[in-house]
C-alpha cells in the first residue's frame, strides 16, 4: 500500500517537476507541424517556361517579355536590340493554387491562355512530401494571315495546345530543380510527314546567389525525330532580380518565342553557331 | 475495500491540492497575438501572428514568449514571402523569443479582477541577435482570464535585418511591436 501511495505521488508530482525545471512554455516538439517549402522559384517562370510557382489569390502578375535579335548582330544592330519579339500578358490567382493567364505575342500574332493548378506542395514535418507539382494546359491561337491562302484554311488550323506537368524540388535554401514533361499539339503542321504531337521534357535549375538574386538555367529537350531538321532545342540561362514588387528576369536564349509552342518546337537558332539572344521578363504583382 | 477507496480519494485530494499549490502561478496561452507595424510616408506594413506561445509565472514574475516567424500573416502574400525569404530568413532563424520578468509582479493580482500595470523587461531574440528591451505592460484580470498588452519599438537594423537601399524608404527604422495575449490559468 505504501508503495502504491509512493507511486501515486511520484506520478502526480512528475509533471510539476518538469514544469519547474524546464521552460514555462509548452514543448514545441509536442505537436509536429507541417512546414511547407516556399519560394522554390522567385517567380512563376523559370526563364521561358513556367515554374511551379503560382500567384496568390486575387493577385495579378502583369508580365512583359522581350526577346531581342542575335547578339552576334554586333554594334550595328546594337547586339540585337534593333529587333524584338514580345509578349504582354498576365497571370491571375483565382485561388492560391489555381491560376489563369492570358497573353498576346508578336510571334504569329498569337493570343494565348492557360490554366495552371498546383496540386502538391513540398513539405516536411507532420506531412512529408518531397516535391511541389503543378499541371498547366495552354492554348494558343495564331491570328496572323494564313501563309497559303489557296489552301482550305479553317479556324482550327490556328490553334495549338501545350500540356505540362511541372515537378520541382527545393533541395536546399538556394538550389531548386524542376522537371517539366511536356506535350505540344499543333492542329496544323506544315507538311504531312510532320508530327502534330511533340513530346519534350524541360529541366530547370535555379541557384540563389543572394537573397534577392538567382541564377537560372532552363533546357527543353525534344525527343528525337519529331522536329524538322532545321529546328533545335531551347537553352536559356538567366538571372532573376527581385526588388519587392517586381521581378526582373534577364537572360540569354536561342529562342525568340515567348510562349510554349514557339520556344519548344519552333526554335531554329543554335547556341553553337553563336546565335544567342538577350531577353527579359518583367513581372509586377498587383493586389485586388 | 472501502478503506482503500477512502484512502484513494484522500490521496487524490492531496495530489490536487499539491498540484494547485505548485503550478497555481503559471498562466499560459498558445494563441497570443503579436502585431508589427512599420509606418513610412510611402507605405504602411503590418503583420499579425496569432499563434504565439507565451506564459508567465504569477509568483516569480517570469514571462516568456515564442513566435514562429512563418506564422506572421501579411495582407499581401508576396510581402509574406519576402519577409520570410529576404528579411527574416525564417528557414535559418525559425523563431523569435522573449524571456523576461514582470518587475512588479506582486502588484498584479491574478485572482482579483482589475487592471494592473508593471514594467516588463528582458531579452528579445530575433535572428539570433539578443537585445535587452523593456516596456510597460498592462494586465487586465477579468473572470480568471489575464489579458496582457504591451507595446514597444525596435530598429530592424539592430537585429541583423538588412534593408536594401531600393526599399529603404518603405521600411521604418522604428517598428512598433504590439503584444496582446489572453492567459488562462494552467491546470
Amino acid at each position: 500500500m505504501v508503495k502504491r501511495i509512493l507511486i501515486f505521488f511520484i506520478v502526480a508530482y512528475s509533471p510539476i517537476v518538469y514544469a519547474q525545471n524546464l521552460d514555462l512554455l509548452d514543448d514545441p516538439e509536442a505537436a509536429p507541424v507541417t512546414e511547407y517549402a516556399f519560394a522554390t522559384f522567385k517567380t512563376n517562370r523559370v526563364v521561358n517556361g513556367h515554374s511551379v510557382e503560382t500567384v496568390a489569390k486575387r493577385e495579378f502578375d502583369f508580365k512583359i517579355s522581350h526577346r531581342f535579335g542575335f547578339v552576334s548582330g554586333g554594334f550595328y544592330d546594337l547586339f540585337g536590340l534593333d529587333q524584338a519579339t514580345m509578349r504582354i500578358g498576365g497571370d491571375y490567382g483565382i485561388t492560391d493554387n489555381l491560376n489563369v493567364g492570358i497573353g498576346r505575342s508578336t510571334v504569329d500574332k498569337t493570343y494565348d491562355g492557360f490554366v495552371k493548378y498546383k496540386f502538391l506542395k513540398q513539405s516536411t514535418g507532420a506531412k512529408n512530401i518531397p516535391v511541389t507539382a503543378a499541371w498547366i494546359s495552354h492554348m494558343g491561337i495564331a491570328t496572323s494571315k494564313f501563309t497559303q491562302p489557296n489552301r482550305e484554311n479553317q479556324f482550327s488550323h490556328r490553334v495549338h495546345y501545350t500540356h505540362q506537368l511541372l515537378v520541382a524540388r527545393k533541395f536546399t535554401e538556394g538550389l531548386s530543380v524542376q522537371l517539366s514533361p511536356t506535350l505540344v499539339h499543333k492542329n496544323l503542321v506544315d507538311s504531312a510527314n510532320l508530327k502534330n504531337d511533340i513530346l519534350a521534357v524541360g529541366i530547370g535549375v535555379r541557384q540563389k546567389l543572394t537573397n534577392r538574386t538567382t541564377l537560372n538555367l532552363e533546357y527543353y529537350y525534344t525527343l528525337p525525330s519529331q522536329l524538322e531538321e532545321n529546328k533545335t532545342d531551347v537553352l536559356s540561362v538567366g538571372f532573376d532580380i527581385e526588388t519587392g514588387g517586381h521581378v526582373f528576369q534577364l537572360f540569354f536564349t536561342n529562342s525568340s518565342g515567348p510562349f510554349e509552342k514557339s520556344f519548344i518546337t519552333d526554335t531554329k537558332a543554335k547556341w553553337l553557331d553563336g546565335d544567342i539572344r538577350f531577353g527579359f521578363n518583367i513581372a509586377r504583382v498587383f493586389n485586388f | 475495500m472501502k478503506k482503500t477507496t477512502i484512502l484513494t480519494f484522500a490521496i487524490l485530494g492531496l495530489m490536487l491540492g499539491a498540484f494547485k499549490n505548485h503550478s497555481g502561478g503559471i498562466y499560459k496561452t498558445n494563441t497570443g497575438n503579436i502585431n508589427f507595424f512599420s509606418h513610412t510616408s510611402i507605405e504602411d506594413i503590418t503583420a499579425d501572428n496569432h499563434k504565439v506561445k507565451t506564459a508567465f509565472d504569477a509568483s516569480s514574475g517570469k514571462i516568456q514568449f515564442s513566435a514562429l516567424i512563418k506564422d506572421f500573416e501579411f495582407p499581401k502574400a508576396l510581402m509574406q514571402e519576402h519577409f520570410n525569404e529576404n528579411y527574416m530568413e525564417s528557414t535559418k532563424f525559425s523563431k523569435s523569443t522573449f524571456s523576461g520578468i514582470i518587475e512588479n509582479i506582486a502588484a498584479v493580482k491574478t485572482t482579483v479582477d482589475g487592471v494592473y500595470t508593471s514594467k516588463v523587461s528582458g531579452k528579445l531574440t530575433i535572428k539570433d541577435v539578443t537585445k535587452e528591451v523593456s516596456t510597460m505592460g498592462t494586465f487586465t484580470v477579468k473572470s480568471s482570464v489575464v489579458n496582457t498588452k504591451a507595446t514597444f519599438t525596435i530598429n530592424p537594423e539592430n537585429y541583423n535585418i538588412e534593408i536594401p537601399k531600393t526599399v529603404s524608404g518603405k521600411i521604418s527604422r522604428e517598428i512598433k511591436i504590439t503584444v496582446d495575449a489572453d492567459y488562462h490559468h494552467d491546470h
